[in-house]
C-alpha cells in the first residue's frame, strides 16, 4: 500500500515536471506566430527555448515510461483507451520535435515558414490535448468490466474536457511568455510581457470556472473534504496565480515565472491529490476504475524502480538545473548564429 | 483488415524508420566526441572543424532519431495493450531506467552541446559532447536488454496472470542482451564509420578539403576496421546462441525443413511454407549450418518440419534476411581491410573512394536487415515461448490503426525525404570555415 501510494504521487509529480518543463516550450510554440513578427524575432524565441526543450520533452518519456512500469494497467489502458487522442499528441510532438532542427538547417524563407508552421501546431496541439486528456480523467472515463473504453474521440471533447485544454492551454501561454520576458530584450520583451498580463485575467477566469465545474463533473473534492489540510495545495496554487500578476507589476520576471510553475504544479496536484488512489476512474461504475492499488507492478518492481528513480532523478535535476542557469540569459546574437 | 495484423506492420514501420537513424547516433556521437577531445588537447582548428561539420549531420540525424522514438514508447500502450499490462512490471521498468538514467543525460546535453560554445570553455564543451556519445550508448544498452528479455524471457515468474519480476539481475545480465548489445553496437560504429568514409570518399574523388577528409576517413577506418571484424566474429557467437534458446529461428533462418545430422547451409533456395521443403536449391554445403549452430559439423539440427505449425516464423523474410546481413556482414572487413592497404594513397584510388561512396547504404541495409531476422524470426511469440504476438494486441477496430498506419507511412515519409535531403545537401556542400572562439 505504501510503495504504490508513494508510486502514485510520484506519478504525480513526474507530470508536473513535464508540465512546468515542456509547457513553456509549448507556450511558445504557440505564441511563434503572434510575437514572432521578423525572422529575428523567431530566431530569438526559439533560440530562448532551443536549447532546453530536448531535455525537457524526456520528463514526458520518463512520465509514460514510470507509468509502464510502476502501473502498467493503467498504461495499457489509457494508452488504448486514448488511441486517437495519444496518436494526434505523438504525431503533432513529432512535427514539433523536427521543427527545431530542420528549420535552422533550411534556408528558403518558404521552408523556414513551414517549419514555424509545425512547430505552432506541435506546440498548441498537445499543449490542448494534454489538458482535454486529464480533464477527462478527473472526471472518469466510460471504462467497463473488462477496461474496455466505451467511447470515442468525441467522448473526451465534452464541455469538462474542453475546459481542461483551454486551461492547460493558457498555462503554458503565460508560461511561455514569462520566460521570453526572461530570456529577450527590447520589443519583443515588451510584448511578451504584455502578452503575459493580457492573458493573465483571462487565465484567472478560465481557472475559476474550471475550479467550480469541477465541483459539480468530478469528484476530486471529496479527498480534500475528508481531509480539510489538503485545502492547502489549492491555496499554494492560488498563491501562485496571484504571484504572477504581482511580479509581473514588480517587472521581477523570474518571480513570476516561478509563481507560474508553482501554479502549473499546484494544479497538478489538485487533480492528483483529488483522484488518489484513481488513476483511471470508471464513470460507469466506479468498481471498474484502475486506482494505484489495482493496476500496479509487483512489490518488487516498484522496490527497485523506487532506488533506481531516487538515484538518477536528483542528479537528472542538478544537470538540468545546470543547464537552465547556463541559458537563463538574454539570447545573444553569437548564441543564435551558432544554433538556430 | 486485421487490426493485430495492422499494428504489426505499423510497429514494424515505426521501428524500421528509427532504425535508420539510431545507428548513426550511437557511432557518429562517438566520432565527433573523438574530434572534438583532439581539438581540446591539441588546439589544431581542424579538428574543430571537423567537430562542427560532421556535428552538423550528426544533429540532423539526431532529431529525427529523438521524436520516432517517443512513437516506440508510445506504440507498446496504444497498439500492444495486452502485452504492456501482460510484461509490464519488467519490459516497464527497463524502459523507465533507460529514461532516467540515459535518455536524460543525451537530451539535456545535446541542447547544451548546441547553444553552449560560448558559454563553456572548450574542454567543458569536449567533455558535453563525450557525455552524449556515452548516454547514447548506455540507452542502447537498456533497450537491447528490454528487447533481449523478449528473446530470451529470464527472471520472472508468471504470477497474478501476468509475468512479474524475481530476478533482476538475471534480466540486465542476460545472455541474449549482452550478445544484442555487442552485437548491434559494433554494427552501429561500422555504419557510422562507412558513413564518414563514404562522404570523405565523394569529397576526395572530386579533390577538395584533402587534408579535412582524408583525416576523417582514417578515423573512421579504425572505427570500420574493428568494428567490421568484431561484427563477424561476435555474430558467429550469437548464432550459437540462438540455436540453444530459439531453434525455430536457427531452422527458419537456413530455412532447414528436415531434422538431420551434418545439417547443411544452401547458399539460394525458394523456400516453399506450405508444403515444407526449398525450390530451387543451389550450392549446398553439409555440414555447415551444424557448425553454424554448434560448432560441430556433425550436430544434429533439428528441422522446421519438427515443429509445429503454429510455432514456426514466416520463412521466407526470415531466410532472406539472414543472407542479406551475412553476405554484406563478410564484405564490410574486406573493404576495410583493402583500406588499410590504401590509407596513405587514398586520393590515388578513386576506384577504392568511388566503391565506398556507393557503399554508405549497404550498413543500413545490413542493419535492417539483421533486426528483420531478430523480430521476424522470433514470430510467432512476441515474448519468446511465453506470450504469442496474436494475443498481445489491443482492443482496436481496424480502421483505427488503418488511419494511423497511413499516417505514419505519410508523416514518416516526409520526414525521411526532408531529414535525408537536409543531411545530403550539408555533407557536399563541405566544411565551413570556422573562427575560433
Amino acid at each position: 500500500m505504501l510503495l504504490q501510494s508513494i508510486w502514485f504521487f510520484l506519478w504525480g509529480l513526474l507530470w508536473a515536471v513535464f508540465f512546468i518543463t515542456d509547457g513553456f516550450d509549448m507556450g511558445i510554440g504557440t505564441l511563434l506566430p503572434f510575437l514572432g513578427k521578423s525572422e529575428e524575432d523567431k530566431r530569438t524565441m526559439i533560440s530562448a527555448m532551443g536549447p532546453l526543450w530536448d531535455g525537457n520533452q524526456v520528463w514526458l518519456i520518463t512520465a509514460g515510461g514510470v507509468t509502464f512500469a510502476a502501473f502498467p494497467l493503467v498504461y495499457s489502458v489509457m494508452f488504448s483507451a486514448l488511441y486517437t487522442a495519444l496518436m494526434l499528441i505523438l504525431f503533432t510532438l513529432i512535427l514539433r520535435g523536427v521543427s527545431f532542427e530542420f528549420r535552422s538547417k533550411s534556408e528558403s524563407p518558404a521552408a523556414r515558414a513551414l517549419w514555424s508552421t509545425c512547430l505552432f501546431i506541435g506546440s498548441v496541439a498537445p499543449a490542448i490535448l494534454f489538458g482535454v486528456a486529464f480533464a477527462n480523467i478527473f472526471e472518469g472515463l466510460p471504462l467497463d468490466a473488462n477496461h474496455l473504453f466505451q467511447g470515442n474521440l468525441l467522448t473526451l471533447l465534452n464541455p469538462y474536457g474542453l475546459a481542461g485544454g483551454v486551461l492547460f492551454l493558457l498555462f503554458f501561454l503565460v508560461h511561455g511568455a514569462l520566460w521570453l520576458a526572461i530570456r529577450t530584450e527590447g520589443d519583443l520583451h515588451a510584448r511578451a510581457v504584455k502578452t503575459a498580463n493580457r492573458l493573465w485575467p483571462v487565465l484567472l477566469v478560465v481557472a475559476v470556472i474550471f475550479l467550480l465545474f469541477s465541483a459539480i463533473k468530478t469528484n476530486l473534492y471529496q479527498n480534500y473534504l475528508n481531509h480539510p489540510a489538503l485545502f492547502i495545495v489549492i491555496l499554494l496554487t492560488v498563491a501562485g496565480l496571484l504571484g504572477i500578476k504581482v511580479f509581473l507589476t514588480q517587472q521581477s520576471y523570474f518571480k513570476a515565472w516561478f509563481s507560474s510553475a508553482l501554479l502549473i504544479a499546484g494544479a497538478t496536484f489538485y487533480g492528483v491529490i483529488g483522484l488518489f488512489p484513481n488513476m483511471l476512474p470508471s464513470n460507469i461504475n466506479a468498481e471498474y476504475s484502475l486506482t494505484a492499488f489495482n493496476a500496479s507492478s509487483s512489490p518488487l518492481t516498484l522496490k527497485i524502480m523506487l532506488i533506481v528513480v531516487l538515484m538518477f532523478i536528483p542528479v537528472v535535476l542538478v544537470y538540468q538545473i545546470w543547464a537552465y542557469n547556463l541559458f537563463k540569459t538574454k539570447v545573444t546574437q553569437e548564441e543564435m548564429e551558432e544554433a538556430y | 483488415m486485421d487490426p493485430v495484423f495492422l499494428s504489426r506492420l505499423q510497429f514494424a514501420a515505426a521501428t524500421m524508420f528509427h532504425f535508420l537513424f539510431v545507428p548513426l547516433t550511437l557511432g557518429l556521437s562517438v566520432l565527433v566526441a573523438y574530434m572534438e577531445v583532439r581539438y581540446a588537447r591539441t588546439g589544431d582548428e581542424t579538428y574543430l572543424r571537423m567537430t562542427k561539420f560532421w556535428g552538423k549531420l550528426f544533429l540532423l540525424n539526431f532529431a529525427v532519431g529523438v521524436v520516432t522514438g517517443i512513437t516506440l514508447e508510445f506504440q507498446f500502450g496504444t497498439n500492444w495493450s495486452e502485452y504492456s499490462a501482460y510484461v509490464g512490471d519488467i519490459f516497464g521498468s527497463l524502459l523507465a531506467i533507460e529514461a532516467s538514467v540515459a535518455f536524460f543525460l543525451e537530451s539535456t546535453l545535446i541542447g547544451v552541446w548546441v547553444f553552449g560554445w560560448k558559454k563553456l570553455s572548450r574542454k567543458a564543451h569536449a567533455v558535453v559532447m563525450c557525455l552524449v556519445a556515452a548516454a547514447s550508448n548506455i540507452s542502447a544498452l537498456w533497450i537491447l536488454i528490454a528487447n533481449g528479455w523478449m528473446q530470451e524471457p529470464v527472471g520472472y515468474i508468471y504470477q497474478n496472470g501476468r509475468a512479474e519480476l524475481n530476478d533482476f539481475a538475471a534480466v540486465v545480465f542476460n545472455k541474449f542482451a549482452i550478445l544484442e548489445f555487442f552485437h548491434t553496437v559494433p554494427a552501429s560504429f561500422l555504419l557510422s564509420a562507412f558513413f564518414v568514409m563514404g562522404i570523405s570518399a565523394y569529397h576526395l574523388l572530386k579533390r577538395q578539403h584533402i587534408d579535412f577528409f582524408t583525416r576523417s576517413f582514417k578515423i573512421a577506418l579504425v572505427v570500420g576496421l574493428v568494428s567490421s571484424i568484431w561484427v563477424v566474429i561476435e555474430g558467429d557467437q550469437h548464432a550459437v546462441h540462438v540455436t540453444q534458446i530459439q531453434p525455430a529461428k536457427l531452422a527458419a533462418m537456413e530455412a532447414h525443413w528436415q531434422t538431420q545430422k551434418r545439417a547443411p547451409i544452401t547458399l539460394f533456395a525458394l523456400p516453399d511454407e506450405k508444403n515444407e521443403r526449398n525450390d530451387f536449391e543451389i550450392g549446398t554445403i553439409p555440414g555447415v549450418l551444424s557448425f553454424l549452430g554448434y560448432h560441430d559439423i556433425n550436430a544434429e539440427v533439428k528441422g522446421l518440419r519438427d515443429f509445429p505449425r503454429e510455432d514456426r516464423p514466416p520463412v521466407l523474410l526470415t531466410f532472406i534476411a539472414f543472407r542479406i546481413m551475412v553476405i554484406l556482414g563478410m564484405l564490410f572487413p574486406l573493404l576495410t581491410i583493402i583500406g588499410w592497404f590504401l590509407k596513405n594513397r587514398l586520393v590515388e584510388n578513386p576506384w577504392y573512394l568511388k566503391l565506398m561512396v556507393a557503399a554508405i547504404p549497404l550498413p543500413y541495409i545490413a542493419t535492417q536487415a539483421g533486426w528483420v531476422l531478430a523480430e521476424v524470426g522470433r514470430q510467432p511469440w512476441i515474448v519468446y515461448g511465453l506470450m504469442r504476438t496474436s494475443d498481445a494486441s489491443s482492443p482496436l477496430a481496424g480502421y483505427q490503426v488503418m488511419a494511423t498506419l497511413a499516417a505514419f507511412i505519410i508523416v514518416y515519409g516526409l520526414l525521411g525525404a526532408v531529414g535525408y535531403y537536409l543531411i545530403g545537401k550539408n555533407a557536399i556542400k563541405g566544411p565551413e570555415a570556422v573562427q575560433t572562439a
